[in-house]
């Protein structure tokens, strides 16, 4: 038995006919083609399926295409935009943040999502934020410093104390 | 970009814009039309008789198109898979491991059928229903009970579980250790650990029917390695086999060899007459990709009272699990060859014991050997410095060979080409600030704190390999590189390589080498690898053997191509070629550098007429390289930890890293390899180890839930520093630096932990010093 599920990814409208079980991830990787959404383990805890749902962090391999009706997704393909780096990309680029590049769209999205919560975090709120992720190539150094640079470049380094304290509560 | 000099440039990767966009493309991110997804129906059982397989269930499943077994293996693949030759003079007890299991399972996670069907879930939902039956065995899980005579066999039709027994004799042993005013002993523990690469393996294969013609898509580090034997193993011709391997999201050595499901798939697609795709799930990954390390060393050192080494003694006992991986034993010699360290012995003895048991293989895993001897060297100096009281530093600077007595010979034999061991020390001591660390640990204890400093000061051996080295251990594999730098006639240069990136940034480092040397823009380099069909033969990419040989490669065919460039241009601008200078890409007679030609207007001319007398158009080269030497890098590392006297928790407080890897062709690569690989060793000496229940061999470390790699939390801020000293074995003075991390890293961290805990008396902790084995070591210490 298959259930309709329309989702909106990076803007554009998508309706099919899934079946019930079927895992987002495989969802967006398979039905839609965008497979820079990675899969790196299957019990939910490698973080590499990182997508944002209405605009919150979620692993991807922990929800069904169908919990995905109605919402608005975002994936690694949608934050590039106009032919330009998000700034969280630049940043990963720029701090030597990937090595494999197979963790890397999941740690972007994280990140982006600990951003838009914290845009100025300290380097013991990026290791809180990021904890979800598991990458094997870095050490995760140049990590840290990819989104310390995204947020000095994002502006977060200079927003007011009050907008961050209402980002954190928002 | 104008030309610059681009050798030892900060160059962003080229490689990551499509990585950080979601553009890059491993293995399941392609497709074929008509394609099935391949299920592996695995052993439950780590040593079992298969009675029968039955089919009935699964086959009336959902969307499944086949169901393969041995039997039907058997008619389209022969031999099995390969195992080098190393130590093959000695080798005892080797038993050949065809993709699938027939008659008896010999590990969990063997594989004993496949499954096709159109779907993914649909695959994996059949597999569920094949039933096996099986006769139990007795299964053998302790590698050291499982060398003794009368044991129970790893495979019942063995003769017993030796697989090799070798002995690595250098100089008088007996004559060091009489004249030793100290001997200490102790047993190290090498544990099993997954390489665990965040992409698992992935094959897609396609066999053309009528055409006997085979495409085969795998996440590997070695295309033309996994070619040869494919061929071999399906008896289609090399020629007719196209490997593929695009993006690979890690492999730590795991990728390195055939695997099982490379023949299945091939073999099924040739079965099915459909494309094929199987996607290594994690909880497989951890079952059947191979593992690392897997050791017992029990070590003995002869010293005199002031320091200086005599002696030293080595036994490994090595877990094979229940086939000898394809590199198995090589792991084994080079923990051997490379366990003198940076240090002057008088004499070394070794042996080493292969041992089969009822596991997976255990192969290369970051480092393979080098990270064991390590260890295990860098354990015995701070054993030896205990037992005498001395600070570590200064046992360690007492026995380094000087800067001038290098080319420095080690008692197996081994050629260290260059090195300046108390340079490193020295620098790591003074980052890191040692003497003030010793007084705050001296305060702290008399708190009671446990304040650590544990030093590492390692040699390793990149760049293999020198053919007529590595000729007896390889069975004649000569492990060259290769390498085809072609100018096109508009100028820009495509190279083609052997070596296959999965992660170390090659694209980037090799272009900055073509670009330097040919004079050309780096935007006009491009470079190829990963696909045998445009990419001359090479053995791939481990070892930290890309850039000495392979990138050395590509320098020389650079330079054959400057030779041949000079040639004509000479012609161009009549002069005589002794007469013409090659500078940042243009040519110019000596003394008039305004009458110059481009290396693209050479290019150019290369494909027209007027051509000198007799020489043939096109401007390219080829090169197969095979280093006169190894490299050797070194450096020292220095981890202060703080271990909590209540729960046994290990804080890092400190890590810095002085490495040599000679010259530095791109620093940000280079540090950022160091990063990666002190973390995996961070999580060997603190966290990880495969357990197999003792009794039943059922993996019991079988997810992500049970078995922790470091998170962003656990790895401290890693403070890097270098030194160069040039490699005379190559043009560029470069030694390779993948592995050198992992090398370092695990015995800094032990050493620290253990002198954190020496005010307990304790001078030995095996790995991983996790809390729970800590504080168990304290309650006991504590009695
Ligand atoms: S694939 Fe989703 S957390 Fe690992
Ligand atoms: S870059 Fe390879 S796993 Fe993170």
């Amino acid at each position: 038995m298959k259930h309709k599920v329309a989702t909106t990814v990076n803007g554009r409208r998508h309706e099919h006919e899934v079946e019930p079980r079927l895992l987002l991830v495989h969802y967006l990787r398979d039905n839609l083609g965008l497979t820079g959404t990675h899969i790196g383990c299957d019990t939910s805890q490698c973080g590499a399926c990182t997508i944002l749902v209405d605009g919150q962090a979620v692993k991807s391999c922990t929800m069904f295409a169908v919990q995905a009706e109605g919402k608005s997704l975002t994936t690694i393909e949608g934050m590039a935009k106009d032919g330009e780096l998000h700034p969280i990309q630049q940043a990963f680029w720029d701090e030597h943040g990937l090595q494999c590049g197979y963790c890397t769209p999941g740690f972007i999205m994280a990140a982006s999502y600990l951003l838009s919560q914290n845009p100025n975090p300290t380097e013991d709120e990026i290791r809180k934020g990021l904890e979800g992720n598991l990458c094997r190539c870095t050490g995760y150094v140049n990590i840290i410093k990819a989104v310390q640079t995204a947020a000095k470049t994002m502006g977060g380094a200079e927003a007011k104390p009050s907008e961050r304290a209402a980002a954190r509560r928002s | 970009m104008a030309v610059t000099t681009m050798i030892g440039a900060r160059i962003h990767r080229r490689e990551d814009p499509k990585l950080v966009t979601g553009h890059g493309s491993y293995v399941d991110d392609l497709r074929q039309v008509g394609m099935l997804y391949m299920s592996v129906v695995r052993s439950a059982q780590a040593h079992a008789r298969i009675k029968s397989i039955d089919i009935t269930d699964a086959g009336k499943a959902p969307g499944v198109v086949a169901i393969y077994t041995a039997r039907d293996f058997k008619t389209m693949i022969s031999g099995g898979l390969p195992v080098t030759e190393s130590l093959i003079a000695d080798k005892k007890y080797v038993p050949n491991q065809f993709p699938i299991a027939e008659t008896e399972v010999v590990y969990f996670g063997e594989p004993v059928a496949v499954v096709l069907a159109s779907e993914r879930y649909q695959a994996a939902d059949a597999a569920e229903q094949v039933q096996v039956d099986y006769e139990p065995l007795p299964v053998v899980v302790d590698f050291e009970k499982a060398m003794q005579k009368g044991s129970d066999k790893a495979h019942s039709d063995g003769p017993d579980n030796i697989a090799w027994d070798v002995k690595f004799p250098g100089g008088d042993i007996e004559a060091a250790f009489k004249e030793a005013d100290v001997v200490v002993k102790e047993r190290i523990l090498q544990q099993r650990v997954f390489p665990l690469s965040m992409e698992p393996r992935v094959v897609m294969a396609n066999y053309v029917p009528f055409g006997n013609q085979l495409t085969l898509w795998t996440s590997t580090q070695v295309p033309h390695f996994v070619r040869i034997f494919l061929c071999f193993g399906l008896g289609i011709p090399e020629s007719q086999i196209r490997v593929i391997s695009p993006d690979v999201g890690g492999g730590f050595g795991s990728k390195l060899r055939p695997y099982p499901e490379e023949y299945l798939a091939a073999a099924a697609s040739k079965l099915s007459g459909s494309p094929v795709k199987w996607v290594e799930t994690r909880t497989e990954n951890l079952q059947a990709t191979t593992h690392g390390r897997g050791h017992i060393f029990d070590i003995e050192v002869a010293a005199k009272r002031d320091g200086t080494l005599l002696g030293l003694k080595v036994t490994n006992l090595s877990d094979n699990g229940a086939y000898v991986g394809v590199f198995g034993a090589l792991q084994s010699a080079l923990s051997l060859f490379l366990a003198p360290g940076c240090y002057k012995w008088k004499a070394f003895d070794g042996r080493t014991v292969g041992i089969l048991s009822n596991k997976m293989s255990t192969d290369p895993y970051r480092g393979a050997g080098r990270p064991e001897a390590a260890h295990l060297v860098e354990r015995a100096v701070d054993l030896v410095a205990h037992e005498l009281k001395m600070d570590p530093a200064d046992v360690r600077r007492k026995n380094f060979p000087t800067e001038k007595e290098f080319p420095f010979t080690n008692p197996l034999g081994m050629v260290y080409d260059s090195g300046n061991y108390a340079k490193t020390l020295d620098k790591a001591m003074q980052i890191v600030g040692y003497q003030e660390l010793r007084r705050r640990q001296a305060e702290l204890r008399k708190q009671g704190r446990y304040l650590g400093i544990g030093l590492s000061t390692y040699v390793e051996i990149c760049g293999v390999g020198p053919s007529a080295a590595t000729d007896h251990v390889s069975g004649s594999i000569s492990l060259v590189e290769s390498s085809i730098v072609r100018v096109h006639p508009t100028g820009s240069v495509t190279v083609a390589v052997g070596t296959h990136s999965h992660g170390q940034g090659h694209d980037t480092t090799f272009s900055q080498i073509v670009a330097d040397t040919l004079g050309v823009p780096y935007e006009s380099v491009q470079i190829n690898h990963g696909d045998t069909s445009d990419t001359p033969f090479g053995y791939g990419t481990y070892g930290s053997r890309s850039l000495p040989v392979g990138g050395i490669s590509i320098y020389k065919s650079c330079q054959k191509v400057v030779d041949k460039a000079k040639k004509i241009a000479a012609h161009m601008l009549e002069a005589a070629e002794a007469d013409v200078v090659f500078d940042q890409g243009r040519f110019h007679v000596k003394g008039s550098p305004d009458r110059a030609k481009t290396m693209g207007e050479v290019a150019f001319r290369a494909h027209q007429t007027g051509l000198p007398d007799g020489m043939e158009e096109g401007l390219e080269a080829v090169t197969y390289f095979d280093p006169p030497n190894f490299t050797w890098p070194f450096g020292a590392h220095i981890c202060v930890v703080e271990v909590d006297p209540e729960t046994g928790a290990v804080d890092i407080q400190k890590y810095v890293a002085v490495d040599d890897c000679g010259n530095v062709i791109n620093p940000m690569i280079v540090d950022g390899q160091i990063h990666g690989g002190v973390a995996q060793a961070i999580g060997q000496a603190l966290f990880e180890e495969v357990v197999y229940a003792e009794d039943t061999g059922q993996l019991r470390t079988g997810t992500l839930l049970d078995y922790s790699i470091p998170g962003i939390g656990e790895i401290p801020d890693l403070e890097l520093d270098r030194t160069i000293t040039p490699s005379p074995t190559n043009d560029l003075g470069v030694k390779g630096v993948g592995e050198a991390g992992t090398i370092a890293a695990s015995a800094a961290v032990i050493n620290a932990v253990v002198d954190a805990l020496s005010p307990l008396g304790i001078k030995h902790v095996d790995m991983p010093a996790s809390p729970d084995r800590l504080w168990k070591m304290m309650q006991e210490a504590r009695k």
